[in-house]
C-alpha cells in the first residue's frame, strides 16, 4: 500500500456504496499525519478529498482526475488509532479513519457505547462527522456532531488545527455535515454513553398503511429512545404499511444471563428484505415485502445493539445484489407539519416506473446549528431504487421539487443525482457555509465529484456556474 | 459527470452541424444534459442548431474546429473542455460526428478529394479523438462516442475513401477503448447503416436505412448498457458480420456493387 507520498499513489476507479457514477482518482493512504499534509502539497488542479469506508451511496468520496486521501484500511496508524477511554469525562479520542465498528468493539466491553450509530457500523469517524450522521435515536440524542467535543483538522495549507465549538464555532459547524470539504479530520474526541448490556429491548408493531405507520412512530418516540419503520412501498393496496420497531437499551436486570463480554454473534440477526434486484422486478419485491410483512413477529424481543442499529451489516456487501448497475438511495427530510407532502411522495413512488426496493421511515428531532447538517425536525424517508432505469432520474427530480417546496432537503451522503439548482433551496444557509469553507481553503483545493456536481464550494461555483 | 441515473450534464460535439451528432445531443438534452459545446469549421452554420438546443433547455457554446487541421486539435479540444467547464462542468460525453461523403464514384473522383475525405474522416478522428481521450483521462471519467459506419465493415467501390476511412475509425475506436482501460474513460463505437440525413439527402437509399432519431435512441441505449459497439438499427449487426466475411463474388452479387 502506498503512503501519503503521491508518487506512491495508485490510480483507482472509485464509486460510492451504490456502485454508480465511477471516476478514477489517485488514491493515497496516509500512514502518518504528515502524509496528509504532504498529499495536499502534491494535489494537482483537480484537488483532493478524504475518503473513509466509502459508505456514502453517491460521489461524495470520489474525485475524478484528482487525489483521494483514503483514511481507513491501514491498521495501526495514527489515523485509525483508538485511544483509551477517559472515564471521568466520558470521552474517547480516536483517529479520523477509525471505524465505528472498531470503536464499538473496544468500548462496549467496559459498558460504553457511541451515542449515535447509523444504519451501518462500517463508517469512519471522519465520514460520520462529514455527513453529520444520524441514528434511530435522533429524536432524543440528535446527530453525531452533538457528541463531538473536538477534532483535529488538516486544512489544505499549514499545520493541523484542533477545532472546538469554543475555538472556531463556524469551522466546527461547517465541518459537521461539510462532506469533507473543509479538510481532513485526522482525529476526534467523542462523548460516550454508559450502557448496562449489549442488548436492546425491541418492540415490533405491524401497521396497516402510511398514516398508521406515522402514528405508530409518533407514539413510539414519546416513550422510546430508538425508533424506525420499515415501509412496504411495493404494495399498491396497503400503501405505506410497515413494521415499526421501537427500542431502548436493555437494563442489566432485563438480561441477567447476558454479560457485556458475550459476543453478539451468538444472537441470530433479523435482516430486512434485501431483494436481489438484478433478478426480480416489482412483482418480486411485492412478494418479498408481503412475506416480510407477514412473518411471525414477536411483539417484544431482546436483540444485540448492532443487529438493531445496523441489521444490514449481517449481509456484508449486499449492494452487489443490485448487479453491475448498482443502486440509488433517495433520502429526504421533510419538516413536521408537511405530512401531506410525505403522503404525496409515497404515492408518487408507488406509481413511478422505478421499483422501490427497501424503504425506511423515521422521525427527526430538532436539527443542530450546522449549516449543511441534514436532519431537520420532522420526517425522513429513505428509499433504495435499482439504478439503470432511464426514467429514474426524471422521477427523482420531481420528488426533489416537492421536497424543496415543502422546506425539506435531500441527504448529500446518499445522493448521486441531484441537481445543483436544488442546493440553495434545500440548504438555505449554503452561502454562510461557503464563506467558512473559502476561509479555510482560499485556493479551492478541496473538491469532490459531489462538489463539482452540486457546486457546494465557492470555487466550484466559479469554475462552472 | 454522468450521474447515477445515467444522465450526463455536459456534451461536446465535434462536427456540431452533423444531423446524427445533433440528434444524439437532443436526446441527451431530453434526458437532462444541461451544457453543450458545438464545434465545427464554420461556426456561423452552428447558429440554428445552437438555437434549437437552447430552446430545448441547454446552455450552448460554439467553437471553431477544422477536422482537417490536425495540428490544431490538441489546443482546440483543450479550449472546448475549458468552455464546457465554464458552462456546466467536465465534458461527460464527446461525440465525434464530423465527416465528409465522397461526391463521385471512386475512379472518377479527383484523387485530392478522396485524400481530403480520408484526412477528415480518419486522420481528423484520430487526432481529435486522442485529444479528447487525454482530456477525459485527466478528469478521470467520460465517454467518447465515435461514429463509424456499416460501410466500414467492407469497403466497396462506391464511397470507397469514405468506407476505407470508416474502417480505420472503427479500428481506432476499438483500440482507443482498450488503451483507456483503467482511466475511467470509455469509447463507444457506433455503426449505423444508411442514415437518412442532409449528408445523404441527394443519394439513393440503401437497405436497412435508418433515421437520425433511431440512431440517437440506439446510442442512448448503448450508453445505458455500457456497450462498446452499437449497431443501428440493431439488425445490421448480422449484415455487418455477413458482409465482412462474405467471399468477394458473393458480396458483389449481394450488394450489386459495381
Ligand atoms: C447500509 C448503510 C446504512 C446507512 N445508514 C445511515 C444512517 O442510518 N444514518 C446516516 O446518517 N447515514 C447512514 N449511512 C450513510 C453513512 O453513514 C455516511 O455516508 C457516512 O458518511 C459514511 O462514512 P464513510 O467513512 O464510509 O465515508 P465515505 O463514504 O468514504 O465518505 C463520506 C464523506 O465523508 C468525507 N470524509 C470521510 N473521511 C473523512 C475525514 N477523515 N475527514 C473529512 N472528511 C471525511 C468524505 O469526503 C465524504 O464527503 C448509511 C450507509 C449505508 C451503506
Amino acid at each position: 500500500m502506498s503512503t501519503g507520498d503521491p508518487s506512491n499513489g495508485t490510480r483507482r476507479r472509485l464509486t460510492g456504496w451504490g456502485g454508480t457514477a465511477p471516476s478514477v482518482a489517485t488514491v493515497v493512504h496516509p500512514a502518518t499525519r504528515g502524509d496528509a499534509r504532504a498529499a495536499f502539497e502534491a494535489a494537482g488542479p483537480r484537488g483532493l478529498i478524504a475518503r473513509g469506508l466509502g459508505r456514502a451511496y453517491g460521489d461524495a468520496a470520489q474525485n475524478g482526475g484528482g487525489m483521494v486521501l483514503a483514511t481507513a484500511g491501514l491498521n495501526g496508524t495514527a489515523l485509525t488509532a483508538i485511544g483509551p477511554i477517559d472515564g471521568p469525562r466520558a470521552t474517547i479520542t480516536v483517529g479520523g479513519g477509525a471505524s465505528l465498528e472498531a470503536i464499538q468493539r473496544a468500548v462496549l466491553r467496559t459498558g460504553w457505547s457511541l451515542p449515535v450509530l447509523p444504519g451501518t457500523r462500517h463508517v469512519t469517524i471522519g465520514g460520520a462527522i462529514a455527513s453529520d450522521v444520524h441514528g434511530k435515536n435522533h429524536h432524543v440524542d440528535g446527530s453525531f456532531g452533538a457528541h463531538v467535543e473536538a477534532f483535529t483538522l488538516q486544512p489544505p495549507a499549514g499545520d493541523p488545527i484542533v477545532v472546538t465549538r469554543a475555538s472556531d464555532a463556524a469551522l466546527f459547524e461547517a465541518t459537521t455535515g461539510g462532506m469533507g470539504l473543509t479538510g481532513v479530520v485526522l482525529a476526534a474526541t467523542l462523548r460516550l454513553m454508559k450502557v448496562e448490556t449489549r442488548l436492546m429491548r425491541v418492540h415490533n408493531q405491524r401497521t396497516a398503511d402510511l398514516d398508521a405507520t406515522m402514528r405508530a412512530l409518533v407514539e413510539a418516540d414519546a416513550t422510546h429512545r430508538y425508533s424506525v419503520a420499515w415501509l412496504d412501498l411495493a404494495s399498491t393496496r396497503a400503501r405505506g404499511r410497515g413494521i415499526v420497531t421501537a427500542a431502548d437499551h436493555a437494563r442489566a436486570a432485563e438480561a441477567p444471563a447476558v454479560g457485556l463480554l458475550d459476543e453478539p454473534s451468538l444472537w441470530r440477526a433479523t435482516v430486512p428484505p434485501v431483494v436481489p434486484m438484478n433478478l426480480v422486478r416489482r412483482a418480486g419485491v411485492s412478494l418479498f415485502n408481503a412475506a416480510w410483512f407477514r412473518r411471525p413477529l414477536p411483539s417484544e424481543a431482546l436483540a444485540p445493539i448492532e443487529s438493531y442499529m445496523a441489521p444490514l451489516d449481517a449481509l456484508g456487501a449486499w449492494n452487489r445484489l443490485y448487479g453491475p448497475r448498482g443502486l440509488v438511495q433517495y433520502q429526504c427530510a421533510l419538516p413536521a407539519g408537511e405530512e401531506a407532502v410525505l403522503r404525496a411522495i409515497v404515492e408518487a413512488i408507488t406509481h413511478a416506473p422505478a421499483v422501490p426496493a427497501l424503504s425506511v421511515l423515521k422521525r427527526f428531532g430538532p436539527g443542530n446549528g450546522a449549516p449543511l447538517s441534514f436532519p431537520i425536525e420532522g420526517w425522513t424517508l429513505a428509499v433504495d431504487f435499482p439504478a439503470g432505469d432511464p426514467a429514474l432520474g426524471a422521477s427523482l427530480d420531481t420528488l426533489d421539487e416537492h421536497v424543496a417546496a415543502a422546506g425539506g432537503r435531500v441527504y448529500f451522503a446518499k445522493d448521486a443525482r441531484m441537481r445543483a439548482e436544488m442546493v440553495p433551496l434545500m440548504y438555505p444557509r449554503i452561502d454562510e457555509w461557503r464563506a467558512t469553507q473559502a476561509r479555510i481553503d482560499p485556493a479551492g483545493v478541496l473538491t469532490s465529484d459531489l462538489d463539482r456536481r452540486l457546486h457546494l464550494t465557492a470555487a466550484s461555483t466559479r469554475s462552472a456556474r | 459527470m454522468t450521474d447515477a441515473t445515467g444522465r450526463p450534464r455536459t456534451v461536446l460535439v465535434l462536427g456540431g452541424g452533423s444531423d446524427i451528432g445533433l440528434a444524439i445531443t437532443h436526446a441527451l438534452v431530453g434526458r437532462g444534459a444541461r451544457g453543450v459545446v458545438l464545434a465545427a469549421r464554420d461556426t456561423a452554420r452552428l447558429d440554428a442548431p445552437a438555437a434549437a438546443l437552447r430552446a430545448a433547455g441547454a446552455a450552448v457554446e460554439t467553437i471553431e474546429f477544422d477536422a482537417e487541421q490536425v495540428d490544431t486539435h490538441e489546443d482546440v479540444v483543450a479550449q472546448a473542455f475549458e468552455r464546457a467547464r465554464a458552462l456546466t462542468g467536465d465534458v461527460d460525453i464527446a461525440i465525434l460526428a464530423f465527416g465528409l461523403l465522397d461526391q463521385a464514384t471512386v475512379l472518377e473522383e479527383p484523387p485530392a478529394t478522396a485524400g481530403h475525405v480520408a484526412m477528415v474522416n480518419f486522420a481528423g478522428v484520430v487526432s481529435s479523438g486522442l485529444a479528447v481521450a487525454q482530456q477525459m483521462a485527466a478528469q478521470g471519467h467520460g465517454t467518447i462516442v465515435v461514429l463509424s459506419s456499416l460501410a466500414g465493415q467492407r469497403a466497396r467501390p462506391s464511397l470507397l475513401p469514405y468506407a476505407a476511412a470508416k474502417a480505420g475509425v472503427d479500428a481506432f475506436g476499438d483500440g482507443l477503448d482498450e488503451a483507456l482501460l483503467g482511466t475511467g474513460v470509455r469509447v463507444m463505437t457506433v455503426r449505423p447503416g444508411w442514415v437518412r440525413s442532409k449528408m445523404t439527402a441527394d443519394r439513393r437509399s440503401a437497405p436497412f436505412a435508418t433515421s437520425t432519431e433511431r440512431v440517437a435512441s440506439d446510442v442512448l441505449r448503448g450508453l445505458d448498457r455500457g456497450s462498446r459497439v452499437v449497431w443501428s438499427p440493431g439488425v445490421i449487426r448480422l449484415v455487418g458480420a455477413i458482409i465482412h466475411y462474405l467471399p468477394r463474388p458473393l458480396f458483389r452479387l449481394l450488394l450489386g456493387s459495381r
